[in-house]
C-alpha cells in the first residue's frame, strides 16, 4: 500500500497529528508574529495547492491551467472591491461563485480526452484567460495591476492591519473550514467513487458510475477552492497582478502540490509551506539560482521520492510504528 | 488588400516552417516513446544561443553557425537521453511533465545566468537582409530563405523517412513498437539516434528564428505551447501531419496578429481548446 493509499484509508477518524496541525497553526500569533504576512501567504498557497489536489490527486487529471480559476475569484473580488462593495466574506462567496461557473464551463472542455489532450486544453484555457485579463484593461487595470481595492473589517470588527494579524486570521479561518469541508466529502462514498475513477475509470463506467458527471462535479469544485483561495490573496494584500492567471503560477503550483505528495489532502499545505519558506530565502541570493535548484529538486522527486515530502512522513511514521509493534506481534 | 494578404501568407508560411523544424523532434518522441517532453524548448534555445555565441563572439560565418547548432544541440540531446530520459519511458505522463518542467527550470536558470535576461539581438549577414519585390510584394528575404531551407529540409527528412533503412526502422517502431522489437529492429537505439536528430533540428530551428521569435531565457516556456499544438493538431505518425499543423498555426498566428492585433495571441489558444476539444481522443498515441 502506497502512503497515500494507506493515509487515505485512515483519514475517517480524526487522527492527533491534525489536530496538533491546526493548533500550531492557530498558535502562529505567538510562534511566528513577525512572519504573519508570509504565513498567510503559505496558508493561500496552501488552499490553492488543495483545490489542484482535488483535481490532479482525487480526480487524475494532469492541468497546467488550474490558475485560470484562482485568477478569476482574485479579479472577482478585487473588481468587487475596487467599485465599492468591501465585505469580505461575500466577496469570498461572489468569487466562490465566478471561478466555480468558469470551472463549470470549462470543464466540459477537460474531462475528455487523455492526457496530453487535458494538459493542452488546460494550459490553453489558463493562457486565454490570462490573455482576456491582459486586454480587458477597464476592468483588471491590464499589466499594472487592479488597485484601488478598500476591504471593510472583516466581521465588521477586525480592520485589516499593517501587521497582518487579522489578514492571518481570516486566511486561517476561511482555509480550516474549507479543509474541513474537502475532508468530509472525500472520506464520503462520493469521495471513494472518485480514487476508483483516477484509478480506473473504464471499471467504474462498467460498474455504473455516472464518471463524467463526478469529474464535472470535482472540477467545478477544484475552481470554486481555488477561486476562494483568489479572493483571499486578492483582500489581504488588496491588489491584483496579472501573475494570477499565469501559466508560471500554474506551473509552480503543480510543484508545490508534488513537492508535498499528492492525494493525501495534507500535501498541499506542506508543500506550499516548504515551497515558499524555500524560496523566500534562497531567491533573496539569486532567483536564477532558485529557479536552477527547484528544476533540479523537481527532477530528483520524479526519480527518487515518491509522493513527495508528506508521503516520506507518513512512510517513517509507519515504518517506527512497526518497530514498536514488532516484538508484541511474534507468533 | 491582397498584397498584404500575399505578404502575410509569405511571413506566416515562413514561421510555420520553423515552428515545423522545432517540433518536429517533440512529434517523433511522442510517437515513438510515449513520451511528453516539455523541455523541447530548451533545445531549440541552446541552438539559439549557440548560433548568438558563434556569430557574435567567434565570428564564425552564419554557413558553419546553423550546422554547429544542429550538432551542439543533437549532443546535448544524446547526453540527456542517457542520463535522465530513458529512466522516464515507464513513468506516468504525470512524472514526465514534472521531470520535464524541471528539467526546463535548469535550463532556464542557466541561460539566465550566463546571458542575462534581455532579448539577444542578432544580425543576420548581409545576404540574406533585407526585401525583395516579387509581383508587387514586397518579401522579406531571410523569411524567403527560412521557407526554401525548411521545404529543403523537409524534402530530405520524407527521403529519410521513406526511403531509407533506418527510416523504415523508425516507422516501424512509430507503429508497432512491440513488433518491432520482435523483428530484431532496436527500438531502444532507433530512439536515441531519432532524439538527438530531434533535439539538433530544434536547435537548428532555434538558431534560425532567434530573428523571428526571438531570444530570451523564457523561450521555452514562451513557445512550448506552440510545439505542443503543432504535435497534438499534427499526430506523431508521419511528418506531413505536424508539417500542416505548423504552417496553418503559422499562418493563422500572423494573420491574427496582423488583422486583429487587439485580440492576438488569443486566437491561437482559442484555437487549439477548440481543435482539442473537437478531436479528444488525441491524435496523439495508439497505445
Amino acid at each position: 500500500m502506497s502512503p497515500a493509499t494507506a493515509h487515505q484509508a485512515t483519514t475517517g477518524r480524526a487522527p492527533k497529528a491534525e489536530i496538533i496541525f491546526w493548533l500550531v497553526l492557530a498558535a502562529g500569533f505567538w510562534l511566528w508574529p513577525s512572519y504573519l504576512p508570509l504565513a498567510s501567504q503559505v496558508l493561500i498557497a496552501g488552499l490553492f495547492a488543495l483545490s489542484l489536489d482535488l483535481v490532479l490527486g482525487y480526480a487524475g487529471i494532469v492541468s497546467l491551467g488550474h490558475a485560470a480559476y484562482f485568477g478569476v475569484g482574485a479579479y472577482a473580488a478585487g473588481v468587487l472591491s475596487k467599485f465599492g462593495w468591501g465585505e469580505p466574506f461575500s466577496g469570498l462567496l461572489v468569487a466562490a461563485l465566478c471561478a466555480g461557473v468558469t470551472g463549470f464551463l470549462t470543464s466540459f472542455l477537460v474531462v475528455r480526452g487523455r492526457d496530453l489532450t487535458r494538459l493542452m486544453v488546460t494550459t490553453g484555457i489558463g493562457l486565454l484567460l490570462f490573455e482576456l485579463a491582459n486586454r480587458l484593461t477597464d476592468i483588471t487595470g491590464g499589466n499594472d495591476g487592479l488597485i484601488g481595492m478598500e476591504m471593510s473589517p472583516v466581521l465588521g470588527a477586525f480592520r485589516f492591519d499593517i501587521y497582518g494579524k487579522v489578514a492571518y486570521g481570516y486566511s486561517l479561518a476561511v482555509t480550516f473550514v474549507l479543509f474541513l469541508l474537502m475532508r468530509r466529502l472525500v472520506n464520503s462514498p462520493f469521495g471513494l467513487s472518485l480514487r476508483g475513477i483516477r484509478d480506473n475509470p473504464g471499471r467504474m463506467l462498467a460498474l455504473g458510475y455516472p464518471v463524467h458527471r463526478r469529474l464535472i462535479a470535482m472540477y467545478t469544485l477544484a475552481a470554486v477552492y481555488a477561486g476562494v483561495a483568489g479572493a483571499l490573496l486578492a483582500q489581504t494584500t488588496q491588489f491584483v497582478g496579472t501573475d494570477v492567471l499565469s501559466f508560471n503560477r500554474s506551473a509552480e503550483l503543480m510543484v508545490m502540490l508534488i513537492v508535498g505528495g499528492t492525494g493525501m489532502l495534507y500535501g498541499g499545505l506542506v508543500g506550499a509551506a516548504v515551497f515558499i519558506v524555500a524560496h523566500h530565502y534562497l531567491s533573496g541570493i539569486n532567483p536564477a539560482y532558485w529557479q536552477f535548484w527547484l528544476g533540479a529538486f523537481l527532477i530528483a522527486i520524479v526519480m527518487f521520492g515518491r509522493d513527495g515530502v508528506l508521503g516520506a512522513c507518513i512512510r517513517l511514521e509507519r515504518a517506527w510504528r512497526t518497530r514498536i509493534a514488532k516484538p508484541a506481534a511474534a507468533p | 488588400m491582397i498584397t498584404s494578404f500575399l505578404g502575410v501568407l509569405f511571413d506566416g508560411l515562413a514561421y510555420g516552417m520553423l515552428l515545423f523544424l522545432i517540433s518536429v523532434g517533440l512529434a517523433v518522441t511522442l510517437g515513438l516513446m510515449n513520451f511528453i517532453n516539455l523541455a523541447h524548448g530548451a533545445f531549440a534555445m541552446l541552438g539559439g544561443y549557440v548560433c548568438v555565441l558563434a556569430l557574435q563572439r567567434w565570428s564564425l560565418p552564419f554557413s558553419v553557425v546553423l550546422p554547429v547548432a544542429f550538432v551542439i544541440s543533437a549532443l546535448a540531446g544524446l547526453l540527456l537521453e542517457r542520463l535522465l530520459y530513458r529512466h522516464l519511458y515507464h513513468r506516468s505522463h504525470l512524472d514526465q511533465v514534472l521531470a520535464t518542467i524541471g528539467l526546463t527550470f535548469m535550463a532556464i536558470a542557466v541561460a539566465s545566468y550566463t546571458f542575462g535576461p534581455m532579448q539577444q539581438p542578432l544580425q543576420v549577414p548581409k545576404f540574406l537582409s533585407g526585401q525583395v519585390s516579387v509581383l508587387g510584394v514586397d518579401l522579406n528575404i531571410y523569411r524567403g530563405f527560412l521557407l526554401a531551407l525548411g521545404a529543403a529540409l523537409t524534402l530530405a527528412l520524407t527521403l529519410a523517412l521513406e526511403r531509407t533503412r533506418f527510416g523504415a526502422s523508425v516507422r516501424a517502431a512509430v507503429d508497432r513498437p512491440r513488433i518491432a522489437e520482435a523483428l530484431g529492429i532496436r527500438v531502444g537505439l532507433v530512439f536515441q539516434v531519432t532524439f538527438s536528430v530531434g533535439c539538433g533540428l530544434a536547435g537548428l530551428g532555434g538558431a534560425l528564428g532567434v530573428q523571428v521569435l526571438g531570444l530570451d531565457p523564457a523561450f521555452p516556456l514562451k513557445f512550448i505551447v506552440y510545439f505542443l499544438l503543432v504535435v497534438a493538431v499534427g499526430g506523431t505518425s508521419g511528418l506531413k501531419g505536424p508539417l500542416y499543423a505548423a504552417l496553418l498555426l503559422g499562418v493563422i498566428d500572423v494573420a491574427g496578429k496582423y488583422y486583429v492585433p487587439q485580440i492576438g495571441a488569443f486566437i491561437i489558444y482559442a484555437m487549439m481548446v477548440i481543435l482539442l476539444v473537437l478531436r479528444p481522443q488525441g491524435l496523439v498515441s495508439r497505445r
